[in-house]
């Protein structure tokens, strides 16, 4: 399931819902962070952009993508956009199964995936103003891995 | 007609979230992308380089694509959410 909104998630609350099923043995759960660098140094604030529509089928797409590799319970993706401050959460990816290894590898072929296909777009705010953020290679090869 | 949507600095340089375009016998993607810079200075700044991505009914697309009436297209720069 992939949803996005401006609103904050509760990492326990969703962490509740996933480890509810009986038949699942493993939750990996990943929290992405506004944090203080990144193109820019001393950045203090942030602000995503969407494609609303497209996102949504890009989000269902990998999750489609993740359960035919991995036997897998249930998987939660959302993304937040708007206007984020420092150490807000942007982004959980939760996923149950009842191995760790699938759990684990399905997270982060998640989290690899929607940053390199989900259109969302990042302006970081600095004292030196803002600047949208630029595509990282090291994003893109750690996508292409699972392609090999 | 086509709708055409731009998202984030492309959106931002231009000023502009959407335009319509006419539909035309054989237009794709790319023809519809060089049509566009042809407005001015700053379309050809955003939508001139290589840098940009093609989306055609919310899926991304080649150049080659050809467009039909009604079909939703949008341009917008390598993604970076997550």
């Amino acid at each position: 399931m992939g949803v996005v909104q401006t609103k904050d998630f509760d990492v326990a609350a969703e962490y509740a819902k996933l480890a509810n099923n009986p038949a699942c043995g493993a939750v990996v759960t990943f929290v992405g962070k506004v944090r203080d660098f990144g193109d820019s140094k001393n950045v203090s604030a942030m602000t995503l952009e969407h494609y609303p529509g497209m996102t949504e089928a890009v989000l269902e797409q990998i999750e489609v993508e993740a359960r035919a590799r991995w036997p897998l319970d249930d998987v939660t993706i959302i993304h937040r956009v708007g206007d984020l401050q420092l150490t807000d959460q942007i982004v959980f990816i939760g996923v149950s199964s009842a191995h760790r290894k699938a759990a684990f590898a399905a997270c982060e072929y998640l989290i690899d995936f929607l940053k390199t296909r989900a259109p969302f777009w990042k302006k970081e705010t600095s004292n030196e103003g803002t600047v949208w953020v630029d595509a990282k290679d090291a994003d893109q090869q750690a996508a292409e891995q699972w392609q090999r | 007609m086509i709708k055409v949507l731009f998202f984030a600095q492309i959106r931002e340089v231009i000023g502009c979230d959407k335009v319509e375009i006419e539909a035309t016998t054989g237009l794709t993607a790319d023809a519809l992308r060089k049509q566009l810079v042809e407005r001015g200075d700053k379309w050809q700044l955003t939508l001139g380089e290589a840098n940009v991505l093609v989306a055609v009914n919310q899926t991304l697309s080649g150049w080659e694509t050809e467009l039909s009436d009604g079909d939703e297209v949008a341009f917008f720069p390598p993604v970076t959410g997550g």
